[in-house]
């Protein structure tokens, strides 16, 4: 059977991407997909239908052709609903749909018999990486909205000492460090910026420090991680002290970027009005969550404004149509690759990633789907009983201490037993022995692990010292058993010393900066 | 002749300019004093000690000390810096040796006769003790000096029952212990031979047993063994300087084994009940993928690409002597403006610190080698990790396969690179007997044959 794949043109005039691309209609009629674009679809994209022919797609000049003779349509936007009546029954739908925020359009999805995949929903578990639009997407969100922000900042991003003086270096918060978080790390931090980052989920400080950002905390104890990769909404006191912290830093940083959103919820406001007041004139703030109601209470979505107090805050961020349409397309592709490409497609409800992406299917809602947690996760530990870290430490403490006592009572005791019965001078010599290896063991502690083999050497020379045992029994009859005895040790003991110490110098003479 | 006061301070200032060489160890730096302090404290003693009360035949002493002088000065000319772990160990029998020696001495010493009651009992069972770990110690040496120079196979030796026999031993020479001090005038010399024989094959048994990845461990363990001989001589002659000098060295190799069994993960009762290297608990993963292997022509091009390279030696380096055309090399890729930098395992080698030797006798300046919790956290930006020579150090099973017998020790991340290359002379399995997941990653390439050619061949093309 001939698999049909359309692209309908993006009606959102703001909406510069296309679902697909010259080179992934290349790759979708390698799957074995006979490809249908509307015409003009990938202007705003710079993508010329000559080009989209070239790949092997058939121009089509509405978009109404699209819907009811596609068998598969990919689009970037969730459809309208004059778009939703054109469809065709068991019309494959693949595009963001946002279902959470969005019963209705999904009721008259399943209305319509559409089997409606969200792109928004795939879950995020290894496999389905490939397939991922929102890290795709929030890579370049994340990368432009450093761009722009340095464009409308004004200044020097890195700092430089020149002749003509010295210039500070910008001041970055990143606020959410998922993957448009971390994207807007690394861009500010490759352009000289010094940057800082903020999240509620402890386990990516690392992934922030390897970006190059020192990692922002409360003084509370409350991981906002989830099972499902993203953060959860946290409590009043952890909100409270982060709020302070925000004040802090609006009145020293140059630029925020905010990237925190939890899916299927408005965006929670970070920076309040206050946060925006105390910053300086000719700050930044970019807000990648202006599309679900900004992490700034000041953001309009779509618009780009100055504060009286002049601090410019960006709602809207140029997409990079070009290359986010190239990627979102892959995205896709990967998508159709997993369903068995053309000849064997199917919608396998029990693969895990297409049945929690399958929003409508067979005239049901399938939404919300059973959760199912991300791959590497630290197993889910229940606190017996929940304990201030001060008292436990106090504990340990205590416990130390008498295990201390005990232990040092116990050897006390042994000493005194050894003392009752050995001679005082067997004690004397005891204590010179006890006394040497407690500083041998502070002192060797000291030793560089690149000096071990020379460590090993010198103290095999020093261990030689066995020669004055040798020494003190020679006597001058050479026939007497001792005196060769003697003899003997005195000669393997001075190889020893010799040996040692000649070749622990050879070797410490060659280490050398 | 001196008094016995001057006798006592010159040991003392001996002693102090001992623990002051020790402690110049501590960086590169010192490190060179610290040696001459170590000189200057060994002569101070011999001169005391020969100068001091009770002293006869010194002509014996000179001819012994001048014979001695003239094989050890050959010895530490001669030896190649590979082969420092054999001269190690071996220096290490001399001392176990020495302190066998010293103890029966004693036993036959007319004066220690004369002395009764409870300090002649301490006195005995010092001898005893003392000629016990020289024993365990001279033997254990040897068997390991034959294991590290390969006159010894290096599987590890385990028999069924053998810590029942080295129970049964240890319980047989407490006994000896006993009826050798109780015994009266000489009569104790049969015991004492026993006993000596019985610690000689618990000594060999004891390394015998041990795994050849565990090398460095045993030879900081003999390292320590040494020290303790000597202080037990010590204790025996009443002489303090042994005493202060042997448990320096004493707790000085007792570092070094834990330190080294940190580095491996393992616990040190286990190392020396041995036994590594040959059990596998439960399955070993199934090796996947394939083992892809490329040209020297074709590593000099990756090299040449890279930005960044981490060059991890191993004990393959040491054999194929290979540290002097691989300092060529990096000298040749940081003169194109490579990021070159050196990865050491810590048990690296068969020698605590054998790696950071070697190179250093390449001429290597010692701040581009780094260790490996310096490393890893770079190894995910590395263009290019070069193995030479190591195979358990970087081994994935350790992290990712609780099956593996080296689970859980600390490894080199070269996995994590973008490019792996493996020099090596053929597929067989590691020191530690295992396999390694590495080779059948898809960023590895293996690259076969001996690590010196195969080095001598990359910079040919590097330059050519």
């Amino acid at each position: 059977m001939d698999m049909k794949v359309g692209i309908p043109s993006e009606i959102n005039p703001n909406e510069l991407r296309v679902a697909a691309t010259p080179k992934t209609v290349l790759r979708l009629i390698k799957q074995g997909f006979s490809v249908f674009i509307q015409s003009n679809a990938g202007a705003k994209a710079n993508f010329s239908n000559t080009e989209f022919e070239e790949a092997g797609a058939t121009i089509v000049s509405s978009a109404a052709e699209i819907y009811s003779n596609s068998d598969i349509v990919l689009k970037v936007l969730g459809p309208t609903e004059d778009e939703v009546m054109m469809m065709k029954e068991n019309l494959v739908l693949l595009s963001y749909l946002w279902p959470a925020q969005n019963p209705e359009l999904l009721q008259k999805l399943a209305d319509k018999k559409v089997n409606a995949i969200a792109m928004d929903a795939i879950p995020r578990i290894s496999r389905a990486q490939k397939m991922d639009v929102l890290s795709s997407m929030a890579n370049i969100a994340g990368y432009r909205a450093v761009i722009e922000g340095a464009n409308y900042y004004g200044k020097f991003l890195n700092g430089q000492i020149t002749a003509a003086g010295k210039v500070d270096p910008a001041k970055v918060l990143v606020v959410g460090a998922g993957v448009a978080g971390l994207a807007a790390i690394g861009a500010a931090n490759s352009l000289g910026a010094i940057v800082r980052a903020f999240d509620t989920r402890k386990e990516v400080a690392e992934q922030i420090e390897s970006m190059g950002a020192t990692f922002l905390t409360v003084e509370i104890e409350e991981d906002g991680a989830t099972a499902s990769g993203y953060s959860k909404v946290m409590s009043q006191a952890f909100i409270d002290a982060e709020m302070e912290l925000f004040l802090e830093q609006a009145k020293e940083v140059d630029i925020i970027i905010t990237t925190a959103q939890i899916p299927g919820r408005e965006a929670p406001k970070l920076i309040l009005d206050y946060h925006v007041a105390a910053m300086k004139p000719g700050s930044v703030i970019i807000d990648l969550a202006a599309s679900t109601g900004g992490n700034c209470a000041l953001t309009k979505d779509g618009e780009i404004y100055t504060t009286e107090n002049g601090v410019t805050i960006l709602g809207k961020l140029n997409q990079l149509p070009n290359q986010a349409s190239q990627l979102y397309g892959n995205n896709l592709c990967h998508l159709l690759d997993d369903m068995g490409k053309a000849e064997n497609f199917k919608i396998d409800m029990e693969d895990d990633v297409v049945s929690r992406a399958m929003v409508t299917y067979d005239g049901k809602i399938n939404w919300p789907p059973k959760p199912l947690p991300v791959s590497p996760q630290k197993p889910v530990v229940t606190p017996v009983e929940i304990e201030d870290p001060k008292i436990t430490a106090a504990k340990n403490a205590k416990k130390d201490a008498v295990s201390m006592i005990v232990k040092l009572s116990v050897i006390g005791a042994l000493l005194l037993v050894l003392g009752q019965f050995a001679p005082s001078e067997f004690m004397q010599h005891f204590t010179v022995f006890v006394l040497s290896v407690f500083i041998g063991w502070q002192v060797i502690w000291n030793v560089s692990h690149s000096l071990h083999t020379p460590l090993m050497a010198v103290t095999n020379a020093i261990s030689g010292i066995i020669i004055v045992g040798g020494l003190l029994q020679t006597t001058s009859d050479l026939s007497s058993p001792m005196t060769i005895l003697a003899f003997v040790a005195i000669l393997v003991a001075s190889i020893n010393i010799v040996g040692g110490f000649l070749v622990t110098h050879r070797m410490l003479k060659m280490f050398k900066k | 002749m001196i008094e016995i006061g001057i006798q006592t301070a010159a040991y003392l200032f001996a002693s102090i300019l001992f623990i002051l060489s020790l402690g110049g160890l501590s960086s590169q730096e010192s490190a060179k004093r610290g040696v001459l302090y170590g000189i200057i404290g060994m002569l101070i003693a011999i001169v005391a000690t020969v100068l001091g009360q009770g002293v006869e035949g010194h002509i014996y002493i000179i001819v012994a000390i001048a014979i001695a002088a003239v094989i050890g000065t050959l010895v530490a000319r001669k030896v190649e810096m590979t082969s420092m772990p054999q001269l190690v160990a071996i220096l290490h029998s001399f001392v176990g040796l020495a302190a066998v020696l010293v103890g029966f001495g004693s036993y036959l010493d007319v004066d220690t006769q004369s002395i009764t009651g409870t300090e002649h009992t301490i006195h005995l069972i010092e001898v005893f003790i003392g000629v016990f770990i020289g024993a365990i110690t001279f033997t254990g040496s040897i068997r390991a000096w034959g294991k590290l120079d390969g006159k010894i196979m290096s599987n590890p030796l385990l028999y069924p029952g053998r810590h029942i026999v080295n129970v049964v031993l240890l319980i047989a020479c407490f006994v000896l212990g006993y009826l050798f001090t109780v015994a009266p005038g000489l009569d104790g010399m049969l015991y004492l031979y026993i006993m000596t024989a019985i610690a000689s094959f618990i000594g060999i048994m004891l390394v015998m047993a041990i795994g050849g990845a565990d090398m460095p461990v045993v030879v900081s363990m003999l390292n320590s063994y040494s020290g303790w001989a000597a202080a037990a001589a010590g204790f025996m002659l009443g002489n303090d300087l042994l005493i202060v000098t042997g448990a320096l060295v004493g707790s000085s190799g007792a570092i070094l084994s834990i330190i080294m069994c940190k580095a491996m993960n393992r616990s040190f009762i286990s190392v020396i009940l041995g036994g590594f290297g040959a059990v596998t608990s439960g399955v070993a993963q199934e090796m996947e993928g394939e083992v892809t292997a490329l040209n020297h022509e074709a590593v000099a091009e990756l090299l040449k690409e890279a930005k960044s390279v981490v060059i991890v030696p191993g004990y393959g380096m040491a054999v194929a002597k290979a540290q002097y055309p691989i300092f060529e090399m990096v000298q040749a890729l940081r003169k194109e403006g490579k990021d070159v930098k050196f990865a050491i395992h810590p048990v690296a080698g068969r020698l605590p610190g054998h790696m950071n030797v070697l190179l250093a006798e390449a001429n290597v300046p010692y701040d581009i080698v780094m260790e490996m919790d310096e490393i890893n956290p770079d190894l995910p930006s590395t263009d290019v990790v070069m193995v030479i020579g190591a195979n358990d150090v970087v081994n994935p099973g350790a992290q990712d396969d609780p099956a593996s017998p080296i689970y859980g020790m600390p490894v080199i991340e070269a996995w994590k690179a973008k490019t792996v290359i493996v020099m090596k002379r053929s597929m067989a399995v590691g020191y530690a007997g295992v396999e390694n997941p590495l080779f059948y990653k898809p960023n590895t390439e293996m690259l076969y044959g001996d690590a010196k050619d195969s080095v001598d061949k990359i910079l040919g093309f590097l330059k050519g």
